[in-house]
Parts: structure tokens; sequence; C-alpha cells
């Protein structure tokens, strides 16, 4: 095998899979989700332990792309606060406090993902800023509240610094500032984030049953 | 926004696409999650109006293209015409959910149930 074959499509590909996901540790036990196996999920908006109040509906308008295309229904997020908020519960603090035979009766999901956001937002050094997201992920099953996968999701961007010496970095870090108050970039560091933690080939979810069955015919038509 | 979009859509099909046909996405997602940003963060540029007709065109998109409306979008358009007083218009969008994905059915039940615009089926 000389170096150019290793150029090649079927090697490019696994090789890519380990670079974004170094070394692959224990490989993880899913015999929870799989014995629960799941059809739909909820998402209770975040508990939010960072400073930017925005953060944890940020958050949930780039987490029902992922999961649905990973396979399972998810329930409309906006929705879902609407009909938390009018019953009594006015902030994500309370929403992940709710008792699960209460979500059981009125939502009825069969698997429920609650996050907590540990840091979000964009922090300002003289010369640069850097965007950070970072939340912890549980999936318990709807019915008996058992761990089914977890994850942490994390992704950060840094900017300014780009030449022009002092004065040049200055005036972008300056323009960094401006530019994010109109343009925040944490809705697509989070999506980012997002695919990382559900897509990872190691620790990631597994398939649910709409994208179980997409392979499946997929197979069957290529045979 | 569409530009951002494209790139997830785009690493799920790397990701999950390497078995042969049917690379393309389950969902077409349209204005969905732009419309979702907006009414949190930009409320003044998101009336129910404003989303109402962008969630409109997705599905009109969805329709042409033959691809699957996602989970929860006419859900979220169901809840903007009752909001907005369009009963009908808000019942059908939530019966259409409820179609496409029976997972719903407890949560969209209940809804139709409590604001006494339909019972049970």
């Amino acid at each position: 095998m000389n170096v150019r074959s290793l150029f090649r499509p079927g090697y490019l590909l696994p090789l890519l899979a380990l670079l974004i996901t170094g070394c692959a540790s224990q490989p993880r036990d899913y015999s929870a989700l799989q014995t629960s196996n799941p059809r739909s999920i909820l998402v209770i908006p975040p508990q939010n332990n960072s400073v930017d109040v925005n953060a944890p509906y940020i958050f949930l308008s780039t987490i029902s792309l992922p999961l649905a295309e990973k396979g399972y229904y998810v329930f409309p997020v906006a929705v879902i606060d609407q009909f938390l908020k009018q019953n009594g519960l006015p902030t994500p603090a309370e929403m992940n406090n709710v008792p699960l035979e209460k979500l059981q009766q009125y939502i009825g999901a069969d698997a429920i993902l609650y996050v907590t956001i540990d840091d979000w937002g964009q922090q300002y050094q003289v010369l640069s800023s850097v965007a950070r997201v970072s939340s912890k992920w549980r999936l318990v099953d709807g019915k008996t509240g058992a761990l089914l996968w977890s994850g942490h999701a994390y992704a950060q961007k840094s900017s300014g610094n780009s030449g022009g010496g002092l004065a040049g970095a200055l005036i972008s870090a300056v323009a960094a500032q401006i530019v994010s108050a109109i343009d925040d970039p944490t809705p697509e560091l989070s999506r980012t984030a997002n695919l990382h933690t559900l897509y990872n080939p190691y620790e990631g979810l597994l398939p649910g049953p709409y994208l179980r069955a997409k392979l499946e015919a997929n197979k069957q038509a290529s045979q | 926004m569409f530009k951002t979009l494209l790139l997830p859509l785009l690493a799920i099909t790397l990701v999950t696409g390497c078995s042969g046909h049917g690379q393309r996405s389950l969902y077409y997602w349209g204005n969905y999650e732009a419309v979702l940003l907006d009414s949190y963060i930009n409320p003044g540029e998101a009336p129910d109006e404003v989303q109402i007709e962008k969630l409109t065109a997705t599905i009109e998109t969805a329709k042409k293209r033959e691809h699957q409306v996602p989970p929860g979008l006419y859900a979220h358009l169901g809840m903007l015409y009752l909001r907005q007083g369009h009963t009908g218009s808000g019942v059908a969008a939530l019966k259409e959910e409820k179609a496409l994905y029976p997972e719903s059915a407890v949560f969209i039940d209940g809804l139709l149930a409590r604001a006494n615009l339909e019972a049970q089926p």
C-alpha cells in the first residue's frame, strides 16, 4: 500500500472519523437505551447556569433538527414551552422539576432530554474574543426515569487577532464586539456542538426509529 | 440563516449517508429553526403572522420537493393559528401533526380537549 492509496475515499472516511473523535476510549454501554427503545423525545427547556438569559432558548432553536434527523420524534419545543408556561411554570428552572408522571400524563414522551447549560456566550479580552457553548445532557426513560444516554456538548470559536499588528488587532476586537451585538455566534456554535454530541460514532445517540426505517429501506433497495 | 442550516445538514449527510442511496435528510426544514430562534430572540421581528407565513412557505416547498415536513412544524403552526384566533386552521394543523407523527397523540389530543376545540377522536 503506497501513501497515495491512503487518500482513496475508503481510507479517508475512517481516518476523518478518527480525527474528529480522537482516540476512542471504552465503547459506550447502550443496553439501557436499546431496552427502552424510545420513539419520541421531549426536550425540557434547559436549566441555565450561564449569565446569558437567552441561552436556553437559543439552545432550543438548535436541537430539533439534529435530534429528528437522528430518527426520533421531537416534540415541538416552542409549543411545549408555551404549554408549560401556561401551566404555572414560568422559567426553565421550574420546568426541570416537573414530576415524570405529570409529563407522562400530559405529553406522553417515551424519553426526556434534560439539559444543563454550564457556559454560554462571548468573553472579550483586549485583543480577541472567545465564544463558547457548553451543556450537559441526560436522556432518561419517560416512565422509569432510568438514564438511557448522556452527553456533553461543547464548542468554541476565537475571533480577532487576524494580523495587522496591535492596532489592527484592537480594531478587529472592537469590531467583533460591535458586530456580535447583532450577529451572535452562539446559535451556530450550538448547532456544531449538538451535531458532534449526537453523531459522535463512539458516544453519540443511536439511530431512532425513523432513521432506522430509512436505512433499512436503503439497504433493501441496494440489494 | 440558510447557510448556517446547510452545514449541519451536510454534516448529517456525511455521517449518516455513507450507505448508498437516498442521501438526503429525512426532512425538509426550511424556515422552522430560524422561526424558532427569531421568536425567542427577536420577538419584534417575528410576530405570529410572519411566522405563519414562513412556516406555510416551508410546507409548500416541502410538498413541491416531495420531502417530509419535520416533527413539530405543524404543531407550531397550529399554536400560532390558535393564538391568532384562526380556530379552524389551528385545529387542522394540530391534527396534521398527529396524523404525520402518532407519537404526538397524547399531547395534541390534550391540547385540543383542554381548549374545548374537539374531544377525543
